[in-house]
């Protein structure tokens, strides 16, 4: 029961995605919003390009003694009073959290934002269990109403449009006066925690992510803007931060290194607003805080990463700074991409957490702009990784077998530079005379996707090497 | 025609990579970047070529597209420089050969050596040839799209502006997003066309927001992606290659247009 993936039919969800037009109002906010605020905070900070430098040397470090630090870290969380666990796969993180909740007697839990629990279907799994899960990060509380994923992994409900959010609302909200108003973003937000605030003090656990595990103190830290991870993990008996294996990092030197590229990157802010930092349950004397504290490690697939040729993938800090600044992403949104992780991050992990047999399609809806590369805060080389599972579809025989045919007619002429000469000096022929009056096609046999809604041009006639060399010819 | 600082060395001898779009669908930009090239002094000759292999190494063959690139590093090894009027296919020739060779003892050097002595086109005339500024005529407004390629992997985009603003009679008027990405993507295209369409019909928007006549960009694949859409869509922009107007040789008909139509 990790979520449903529809990759498999991304080409449907992109057709349907382009048809949708309140989504594709709603992502132009991402394309015009994200990468302005990113970019006017990038050129205000002049070490910003070597501190990216520091945040890609810091996780490649941590990655090649993974082991050690999860160890010290483990290590350190206990002396401060809490539990690790480590998890394999999804259904072992589920089953963990669930004996969590249920040794505490939990009836309802409440959650901060956390992709984690997407990719292993935690709120399902629970309801299923008899425990209500409350997603408390307003983007996540609603696409949890709405009964859909997140299509951002740091704005969960940026396919939504202000409408959509208003109408929801008033659906969902029957208890609340039916004339009130929903119209600014200020009014929407002070009804969701109208909602969320009688749902914090009921929790009996709460869940969190984690954007740093640190190994030096054994702490979790979480990187926020609406205070809700913070009432998350403070106000019900039990905490419990739901992480995978990469989120550890060294010290906390190395987190405040990568704070400074984290939210530039993601949201163009300088911090994000909270910065909070849980270190085992409340001490005796703490004003508040957990009486129990639970880190879940979770691998589902990551280990093997390591050592291969996508390793790189697992410096990834979750900012989402390569689907903000994603041609694909802005036309299509990341539902299309069918699973949690959407963009071109999730283009080249989710093959390798759900298999490229069933995500083969993702690392190849890429244009290769590498615009996602350029704004990378931990420099994953990320077109290089798309044309590696290329390769492998490649090699296993799964890409499509026009294309593999038509490839191969092509390589064919290719590689054989005269016989190219030949076959491309006729085709100049044939179509340069076939266009000669329009000067271009508007349909043509074997490029239907591009001529149904694109002219082609036509060629002159003949071909640039038979021109030159004819030119030289008769020169001499 | 070109000022480039005077020769004191002899002539360099460049290959020139026409790129099989421009072969076979408007050798103009061959013959305009012969020009270029000829006018800053150089010797320019065409070996025998077919494509550099962009569609075999993005589709995940490997293996086809190490042997069309071992034919192109051969093929041109004679020469100075390799000079492409492509930002996609120069940058598939200087960064991505010697990763297609990477652990190989004998080749790598070879491609190496082949990688470093090839360039995109303006970013030669500027960077290499120090051409500061060319003499050439267009009067018309135009806006420059920068291809991917060429400006994340080479580095290409102050060096055509330099060059267009001492044209003259060109006014630039910069489109919003110059440097997003106009959904051509070679085979990507082709696999997916309708998301392509979406890329390509927000940037056809951004070029008649303009107000330019003309668009100029440095690769012909985007060109014909960009003015397949702005003739479908009945836009009156016309695109052309930037070499074209650099040589002075921009007064034929534009891409997609019939043979006769006139500048």
């Amino acid at each position: 029961m990790t979520a449903h993936v529809t990759s498999p039919r991304f080409k449907r969800n992109a057709a349907e995605a382009l048809a949708d037009a309140q989504l594709q109002q709603a992502l132009k906010f991402v394309e015009v919003n994200f990468a302005a605020r990113r970019r006017e905070v990038a050129e205000r900070l002049p070490e910003f390009d070597a501190l990216r430098d520091s945040a890609r040397d810091i996780k490649d470090h941590t990655l090649r003694h993974l082991d050690l630090y999860l160890d010290a870290f483990q290590q350190r969380v206990e002396a401060a009073g809490g539990h690790v666990h480590f998890a394999v796969t999804a259904e072992d993180a589920r089953r963990i959290v669930l004996d969590i909740c249920r040794a505490a007697g939990a009836r309802t839990v409440t959650k901060g934002k956390s992709m984690v629990s997407e990719e292993i279907g935690l709120n399902d799994f629970l309801a299923a269990n008899g425990i209500n899960p409350v997603e408390t990060d307003l983007g996540e509380y609603l696409i949890q109403i709405r009964g859909e994923m997140p299509s951002h992994i740091i704005a969960p409900a940026v396919h939504l449009t202000k409408e959509q959010v208003e109408a929801d609302f008033r659906r969902v909200h029957t208890h609340l006066p039916a004339d009130r108003s929903l119209v600014e973003p200020s009014t929407m937000l002070a009804e969701a925690r109208g909602i969320l605030r009688e749902r914090f003090l009921a929790a009996d656990v709460g869940i969190t992510g984690a954007n740093f595990l640190v190994a030096e103190t054994g702490t979790s830290i979480i990187v926020t803007n609406e205070g809700n991870g913070d009432l998350t993990q403070t106000l019900p008996k039990v905490h419990v931060v739901l992480a995978t294996i990469e989120k550890l990092i060294p010290t906390l030197e190395d987190v405040a290194q990568i704070l400074r590229v984290l939210a530039r990157s993601a949201t163009g802010q300088e911090l994000s607003v909270y910065t909070t930092f849980s270190t085992g349950p409340r001490r005796a004397g703490d004003p508040d805080g957990p009486e129990a504290y639970h880190v879940v490690i979770l691998d589902n697939g990551r280990s093997a990463m390591l050592g291969g040729a996508f390793q790189d993938m697992l410096r990834c800090i979750r900012c989402g700074a390569c689907m903000n600044h994603c041609p694909v992403y802005h036309a299509v949104g990341g539902h299309a991409y069918g699973w949690v992780y959407p963009g071109p991050m999730g283009a080249v992990l989710t093959p390798s957490l759900v298999g490229v047999d069933r995500a083969g399609h993702l690392p190849n809806a890429s244009t290769f702009c590498g615009r996602c590369e350029e704004v990378c805060p931990v420099r994953i080389p990320l077109p290089r990784m798309m044309r590696a599972w290329r390769e492998r579809e490649f090699e296993r025989h799964l890409s499509p077998a026009t294309v593999r045919s038509g490839l191969a007619v092509w390589a064919f002429f290719a590689k054989r530079p005269r016989l190219y000469g030949l076959a491309t000096a006729i085709a100049a022929f044939v179509l340069g005379w076939a266009g000669r009056r329009r000067g271009r096609f508007a349909w043509l046999p074997l490029a239907r996707g591009w001529t149904r809604d694109r002219d082609f041009p036509a060629p002159a006639g003949s071909t640039f090497q038979a021109q030159w060399r004819r030119a030289r010819r008769d020169h001499r | 025609m070109v000022e480039a600082e005077p020769q004191t060395q002899s002539p360099k001898r460049v290959g020139l990579f026409v790129t099989c779009l421009v072969d076979l669908i408007r050798p103009s930009i061959g013959f305009a970047a012969a020009k270029l090239l000829e006018d800053a002094g150089c010797i320019v000759e065409v070996p025998r070529q077919a494509c550099c292999g962009q569609p075999a190494f993005n589709s995940g063959d490997r293996a086809t597209a190490r042997e069309i690139a071992e034919q192109v590093v051969a093929a041109f090894e004679p020469f100075d420089y390799v000079v492409a009027p492509s930002g996609s296919c120069a940058g598939m020739l200087k960064v991505h050969y010697p990763e297609l060779f990477h652990g190989d003892p004998n080749w790598l050097p070879r491609a190496d050596a082949f990688a470093a002595k090839t360039f995109e086109l303006v970013s030669f005339l500027v960077d290499v040839l120090k051409v500061e500024s060319i003499r050439a005529r267009f009067p018309a407004t135009v806006t420059y799209h920068d291809s991917c390629s060429g400006l994340r992997e080479l580095g290409v985009k102050a060096q055509p502006r330099r060059l267009l603003s001492g044209v003259e009679g060109v006014t630039l008027a910069e489109m919003q997003g110059a440097d997003v990405c106009c959904g051509f993507g070679g085979t990507f295209c082709v696999k997916y066309p309708d998301i392509s369409d979406a890329i390509v019909a927000k940037k056809a928007d951004r070029i008649v927001a303009t107000g330019a006549d003309t668009l100029l960009a440095g690769d012909l694949g985007c060109l014909m992606n960009m003015a397949g859409k702005l003739q479908r869509a009945g836009r009156p922009v016309r695109a052309r290659h930037v070499a074209e107007v650099l040589a002075g040789m921009a007064d034929g008909p534009a891409i997609g247009e019939p043979r006769d139509a006139k500048a």
